[in-house]
């Protein structure tokens, strides 16, 4: 584009967010998907326009990795690369995808048509491997279906009209039209249940008072949904009694969380009864503003949520005196992240809906008592959401009898990895993870990894474990792994996965986890001795200690926990020195070039020596 | 029992052994404890026995430095890697930046011996007498070569942080220095 035409829709786009810096994620996602990246005089002008700095518009540029300060292609393939993706053929799936389109991960096509870039954990982890092609998601994917996807693009077929198959449910409506599948397997009583009365709870909750309802949410003893587990009525109460102007509903729906996508189901399947929810708690807490945080890998469900929205407000369900009740006021926008793991973290998460890079804050002051734009604010889950409206439709003692004594309710899971059916299960808490793998038909299982990456890696011994707080707390996130899975590989790669994703405030998450990835690529060669595992506990506890937020706090866990589960493994990996020699250190491969420079052997470490002359 | 010492300088500048005699007087105290052996201090050259402690100064830039590590490993009970030289591999290190170049071993050779601006080497000759022990691809800091028991930091470690360190060590103290000696920001 023309300089000209390229600094009028710069300034047309910091106007329809009011130039507010606020705003400014909205702004570059509209300058990102018009210019095709975000390159530094146009940061300069965003800068100029909204009144902040230009290395400010810079910060969030780079931190956000779906932004871009270079020129992208017209298409942008983003493939998932998490172990489940690797331990289904991902490495044959980037072989075709670089020879089909001539460039490899991390580059731009000369003709500027394509990009093609890996990326972490895209929600489609029970239909792996998959990708996401600008908006749209090709699960399953295959060497040949990867083949006629490049082919057809390369002809020019639209993107969303290349794969025409729809998937069950929702998916098929024409404003998801995706052939992403639900793989719903199991129903439970809360959620996934057909007997869901639509708007029944929120009628009910505006008969009562306020301080009623958050009485009958703190009965129930309904749990956050995201992986904390921390009571939800609890937290609605702490936000509604924080002195305020305004307070907020926050909707977390950035499920980065590796191995889950539940959230993406119920997106699809029970948006409705989500929002019904956050209105309940928006009358609960006395707040009249909510966003819906959407994850930008989900921006393919944005239309359908958008209308969800536009229909409730039709229908008096949002807006101006909801369902006749005078001064109940509340309206929700959605609000898109753009690729952050790190983002899920509710402070960090608040952060990003202020237009700013998605760090984590100091705690205290926690967000119900200042979070977005200072004011009080709840965050919750997509599923807690969801457990809220069942709750004041069948009854809060109705809730409190499912599950176990401290786990009230279902828990949906996320199924991926080597079982025949992957998909969700919603269960009671309290279900062993012998029965969960029955269910999926998982046969051969040797390793589950419960609660994603920084949830706990269990072995046989551990599979009559139950999945609720007082044993297996977990987010959703199920990955099973057969005999034939290396568990030194799945650590490795969750290290990976928090490497990239770290904020990089705080120096033990930022280097210690790459040192902790070192030590455990050692291990993995044969190159370790014992005391390198002494190294990895404490390097473990230091970086649980000084870390400032969960994603610190957890990052050690894949290798304390296979070093609790899975002494054996490490055991089998251990060597001591030879000739005094660490193992990595290899005298033969360090003298190489020297010998090939000076023309000469080694008088030490060759063999024999004779001098030719 | 007196204790053996020994000591040794890898690719160090001496510095760290130079700190050493900065212990002064208290040589005199340190003889009645350690017996010295193979050590710049004496001009030992071999281990006349096996030793109980080694301080190590400099990290490994050759094979030779690598062939001496290793003895020491054989020889010694306990060994102390001393200095940034030792710990990290020091200023020597620096070469180990050269990474971007097909060659960067022969890339640091040149630079050393013709492109600098500051060489006068009419020949370009780049010494390789076979009596020269060969160079490493890079240079390793100590516990990359051998198992090190315990570190002194500084560039070098004050006299006193040594003098501290050892006497801890050879008592079997616990080693509790004060943080001016060991703090250098
Ligand atoms: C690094 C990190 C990532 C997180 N990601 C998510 C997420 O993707 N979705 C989510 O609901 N909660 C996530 N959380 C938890 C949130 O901080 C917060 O506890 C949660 O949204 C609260 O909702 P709940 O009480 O309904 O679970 C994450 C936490 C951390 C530390
Ligand atoms: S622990 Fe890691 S992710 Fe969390 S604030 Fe610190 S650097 Fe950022
Ligand atoms: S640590 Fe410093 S004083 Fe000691 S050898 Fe290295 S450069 Fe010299």
């Amino acid at each position: 584009m023309e300089e000209k035409k390229r600094r009028l829709f710069v300034k047309q786009s910091c106007e329809k967010f009011k130039n507010s810096r606020f705003r400014l994620l909205d702004i570059l996602w509209e300058i990102q998907n018009g210019l095709g990246g975000i390159e530094g005089p146009v940061m300069e002008q965003v800068g100029k326009l909204i009144g902040v700095s230009r290395v400010h518009v810079e910060g969030l540029v780079t931190f956000y990795a779906f932004f871009s300060d270079r020129i992208l292609g017209k298409i942008i393939i983003r493939l998932c690369d998490d172990i489940v993706d690797q331990f289904f053929g991902l490495d044959k799936i980037i072989e075709v995808f670089s020879e089909e389109l001539g460039i490899k991960p991390g580059q731009t096509s000369l003709d500027g048509r394509f990009s093609f870039e890996l990326t972490p954990s895209i929600g489609m982890s029970d239909q792996a491997p998959a990708a996401l092609i600008n908006d749209v998601v090709f699960p399953k994917l295959t060497p040949g279906s990867v083949k006629k996807i490049i082919r057809q693009l390369k002809e020019g077929v639209p993107v969303f009209k290349v794969d025409d198959t729809c998937g069950d449910g929702n998916n098929a409506s024409a404003l998801i039209h995706s052939s992403v599948m639900n793989n719903i397997r199991h129903t439970g009583k809360v959620i996934l249940s057909d007997s869901f009365l639509p708007e029944k709870g929120l009628e009910r909750c505006l008969n009562l008072n306020p301080a009623e309802v958050i009485k009958e949410m703190k009965d129930s003893g309904l749990r956050g949904g995201g992986g904390a587990g921390f009571p939800s009525g609890l937290k609605w109460e702490l936000a509604r009694k924080a002195e305020a102007e305004k307070r907020h509903v926050i909707c977390n729906a950035d499920e980065g969380e590796l191995g889950t996508f539940k959230d993406r189901v119920l997106l699809t399947e029970r948006a409705p009864m989500m929002v019904e929810g956050m209105t309940i708690a928006a009358y609960a807490i006395g707040s009249s503003e909510g966003i819906i945080y959407l994850r930008a890998e989900y921006a393919y469900l944005r239309p359908w949520l958008e209308n969800i929205l536009e229909k409730r407000r039709d229908t008096n369900l949002l807006g101006k005196d909801i369902l006749g009740k005078t001064g109940f006021h509340f309206d929700i926008r959605i609000q898109l992240g753009a690729g952050a793991y790190i983002c899920g973290e509710e402070s960090a998460l608040i952060c990003s809906c202020e237009g700013l890079r998605g760090e984590p804050r100091i705690r205290p002051p926690f967000p119900v008592e200042k979070g977005y734009m200072g004011q009080p604010t709840i965050v919750n889950n997509v599923e807690t959401f969801c457990c809220a409206a069942r709750i004041f439709e069948k009854g809060f003692d109705w809730f409190s009898n499912i599950g176990t004594d401290k786990s009230a309710g279902t828990k949906l899971l996320s199924v991926s990895g080597d079982c025949k059916k992957t998909g969700i299960y919603e269960l009671a808490y309290g279900t062993a993870v012998a029965d969960l793998l029955e269910m999926a038909e998982a046969h051969d299982t040797a390793i589950v990894q419960i609660g994603g990456a920084s949830g706990e890696m269990i072995g046989r011994i551990d599979f009559n474990r139950k999945i609720c707080f007082e044993d297996l707390a977990t987010s959703g996130s199920v990955m099973v792994f057969n005999s034939q899975r290396n568990v030194l590989k799945i650590v490795d790669s969750f290290l990976k996965f928090f490497i990239d994703e770290s904020c990089g405030y705080c120096t033990p998450c930022r280097v210690g986890n790459v040192f902790l990835r070192e030590r455990i690529q050692k291990v993995m060669h044969g190159d370790a001795n014992h005391s390198d595992l002494d190294y990895l506990r404490q390097l473990s506890n230091l970086i649980i200690k000084t870390s400032r937020c969960g994603l610190g706090n957890a990052s050690p866990k894949p290798v304390l926990s296979s070093l609790e589960h899975f002494p054996i493994v490490y055991a089998s990996h251990l060597h001591e020195p030879r000739e005094g020699l660490q193992r990595q250190f290899n005298i033969q491969k360090a003298l190489e070039e020297s010998r090939r420079i000076a023309k000469r052997r080694s008088m030490i470490y060759d063999p024999v020596y004779y001098d030719t002359n | 029992m007196k204790k053996r010492l020994a000591t040794v300088s890898l690719a160090g500048c001496f510095g760290c052994h130079m700190s050493f005699l900065d212990i002064d007087e208290r040589i005199l105290d340190l003889v009645q404890l350690v017996e010295f052996d193979k050590s710049p201090f004496n001009d030992f050259k071999k281990f006349t026995q096996h030793c109980d402690i080694a301080l190590i100064e400099g990290g490994c830039c050759n094979e030779e430095n690598v062939r001496t590590l290793q003895e020491f490993r054989a020889n010694c009970d306990i060994l102390v890697a001393v200095g940034q030289c030792a710990i990290m591999g020091g200023l020597p290190v620096m070469r180990n930046a050269i990474m971007h170049s097909n060659d960067p071993l022969r890339e640091c050779l040149e630079e050393a011996y013709n492109d600098s601006d500051y060489v006068y080497n009419p020949t370009n000759e780049i010494p390789n007498d076979p009596a020269l022990p060969l160079l490493l691809d890079k240079v390793y800091n100590c516990t990359e070569v051998v198992k090190i028991d315990y570190q002194i930091p500084g560039c070098p470690p004050s006299g006193d942080t040594l003098w501290y360190a050892l006497v801890a060590l050879l008592k079997g103290n616990p080693y509790e220095l004060p943080s001016e000696l060991i703090k250098y920001d």
